[in-house]
């Protein structure tokens, strides 16, 4: 069973991970909501495996632990609300720009113009020193 | 004594909750905003004292014993951290209501802001690594909010990436917590402690390097700090200040308590965390010294920041880590301070970019004032308490052979002095360059409303408290260093039963 839950678990991984890298919003929730599914079943995959706690009788060793179960129920709580706050904020963006990609960063945008317009000023220099265009009167 | 310790983290929640309760009175909501955080701040001060006196409080939820029930522990340097915190909360909330802006147009703000007090309490106070998760998320989830007050474009741009970012960080956590509870069989911080030394050596450092890794990101060590610049800027001047003072501080808070606590002098990441120092401050100073807007210009200072506290901690030594716990005091608060006095140039000029104003010195002298004394106390200039933290670092560095290390820090903080002359020539003498549009508003004499004027006075007053006491703070901080390297009373005060 254990090894069952640990292949689930990685392959929730591997497909959170690949949408994670999408540049769609869409896309981004999605992966991060399966990255937090495969968090959740290491969590419960960490405790010890047993009859159901609590109920009925039993020898002490033979229950599962219920704390990793209580914490994943904690977390996916926890996830639950702040994918709700994810969606709100992909709404907004959606209202605001008509489009589902992540924007970039203005500052980094600067940036790469400047970069852009330096390597063109450049070109422009060298083609006037070669004589290939006439200098801007 | 115990039962003041979980007061700073319960009373933000239920002030948060009546404020929800109170929305249609905004009189109401700023009475109970600043009376709790102002109680917040009174708690808070009698813990330092009630610790300094007797040693370790531990609070156990249902009286039950360590490792079974849930305990809220307060050390010196979570009590330390919970004063200087709640001080730097409080001040921006008197900020934050005087200006224009955020809390007069949102029915949430102050409701969100003391969910992020509450975090912040928990985070610092907490005995159990899952309720670190827990008090994390607390307080991500309410900056989420903070940050895209007003649902500008930019903001659910930037806040997109912030919460993105820090989301994959939880995730990263839970998973560590899976492993290391299925490694240990305990989440309780006191019971990790012994439980990991039994670990092989291996395995032990992975663990190590993985928490350095979910923290790095929430401390914006190098290479994980991109998300900050980006965002951090976006946000309302108060909400930056508070962001840039406590935030990214709870992230190394969490890298020293786990770092010395859990694991024993052998598997400790000591040289990576160099490493890693040495890069963050190298590259913060870098990218603040290629922006051109004073608030991008500090959020670089930020990042560069946290590589001299983690600089402090990569020694572990007593010297070394009570120079990055007097660093970190300091740090939050001079942070605080220039954010704070950068939000009144935004309100006084019209814009935070260094060609938009200019010729700030005339216009508005008092304002002038409360940015450069922050600002030479950042760079390092003695007598400002930026002198005695970097000092203390040197010192401690020197003491434990890390040279290059020490050079590194050295140089950066001549660079981190670059930056800030570029804000000051850029912003108070030089004239403006492109002036916008529609005309810069009217300064109105001193600069700046009275109401904001006299918080950030009493922050950068708090800035300079920290050098005037230095002494006693930082043989606080020396007896805070020697707490967290023993270990031994921290288990031995929670475990007891």
């Amino acid at each position: 069973m254990t090894i069952v839950l640990a292949a689930t678990a990685a392959t929730l991984f591997a497909v959170g991970t690949y949408l994670v890298l999408q540049r769609k919003l869409s896309r981004i929730i999605i992966g991060l909501g399966l990255l937090t599914h495969g968090a959740n079943l290491l969590l419960l995959g960490s405790g010890r495996r047993g009859s159901p706690p609590v109920i009925g009788t039993g020898e002490v060793g033979s229950f599962s632990d219920p704390l990793p179960q209580a914490l994943a129920l904690t977390a996916i709580v926890i996830t639950f609300a702040v994918t709700v706050l994810l969606l709100a904020l992909a709404y907004r963006s959606w209202l605001l720009t008509h489009d589902d990609e992540v924007e970039d960063d203005v500052g980094d945008r600067d940036v790469a113009r400047a970069e852009i317009l330096r390597e063109e000023i450049h070109d422009q220099e060298t083609a006037m020193t070669d004589g290939i265009v006439d200098p801007v009167p | 004594m115990s039962w003041l310790v979980p007061v700073p983290i319960v009373l933000p929640l239920l002030g948060a909750a009546l404020s929800v309760l109170v929305g249609r009175s905004r009189v109401a909501q700023r009475v109970i905003g600043v009376a709790v955080l102002a109680t917040v701040a009174a708690a808070s001060a009698v813990l330092l004292v009630a610790v300094e006196r007797d040693g370790t409080i531990v609070a156990r939820a249902g009286d039950w014993p360590a490792p079974l029930g849930i305990t809220l522990v307060a050390d010196r340097l979570a009590v330390t951290m919970l004063v200087v915190a709640a001080v730097m909360l409080l001040g921006v909330l008197l900020y934050a209501i005087a200006e224009p802006g955020a809390e007069r147009n949102h029915v949430g703000f102050q409701s969100v802001y003391l969910a992020l007090a509450a975090g912040v309490s928990a985070s610092f106070l907490t005995g159990d690594l899952f309720n670190l998760f827990v008090a994390f998320e607390m307080m991500l989830t309410a900056s989420y909010v903070l940050m895209t007050l007003g649902g500008r474009r930019e903001q659910v741009r930037a806040g997109m990436t912030y919460v993105v970012i820090s989301l994959l960080a939880s995730t990263l956590f839970i998973t560590s917590l899976a492993l290391l509870y299925a490694a240990t069989g305990t989440v309780n911080m006191a019971d990790l402690a012994g439980r990991i030394a039994e670990l092989p050596p291996g395995v032990r450092s992975a663990f190590a390097v993985l928490l350095l890794v979910v923290f790095g990101i929430k401390a914006a060590l190098f290479p994980l700090f991109f998300w900050l610049p980006d965002s951090y800027p976006i946000a309302p001047s108060p909400i930056t200040a508070v962001f840039a003072g406590l935030l990214t501080k709870v992230g190394i808070y969490a890298i020293v308590r786990s770092q010395t606590l859990f694991f024993p002098a052998d598997s400790r990441p000591d040289t990576l965390v160099l490493v890693l120092a040495g890069a963050t401050m190298v590259v913060g100073v870098l990218g603040a010294l290629a922006q051109d807007d004073v608030k991008r210009i500090l959020s670089f200072t930020i990042v560069s920041q946290i590589g001299y506290l983690a600089f402090g901690l990569g020694l572990f030594t007593v010297a070394g880590v009570a120079a990055a716990v007097f660093s970190m005091v300091h740090h939050i608060v001079v942070t605080t301070a220039l954010f704070l006095a950068s939000g009144l140039i935004e309100q006084v000029g019209g814009s935070s970019r260094l060609t938009r104003v200019g010729g700030m010195v005339r216009k508005a002298p008092v304002m002038a004032a409360l940015f450069l004394l922050p600002a030479l106390g950042m760079a390092g200039i003695p007598p400002l308490s930026g002198f005695v933290s970097k000092f203390a670092l040197v010192d401690a560095g020197i003491a434990s052979r890390q040279y290059v290390v020490v050079g590194v820090s050295l140089l950066v903080s001549l660079l981190t002095l670059l930056s800030m002359i570029r804000i000051w020539t850029g912003v108070f003498w030089n004239p403006v360059e492109e002036p916008p549009a529609d005309g810069p508003p009217d300064p109105g004499g001193r600069g700046g409303p009275l109401g904001m004027l006299l918080p950030t006075a009493a922050v950068v007053a708090c800035s300079l408290g920290v050098a005037a006491v230095a002494g006693p703070l930082y043989a606080l901080s020396e007896r805070t260093a020697t707490e967290l390297l023993d270990r031994t009373s921290y288990v031995a005060e929670v475990t007891r039963r």
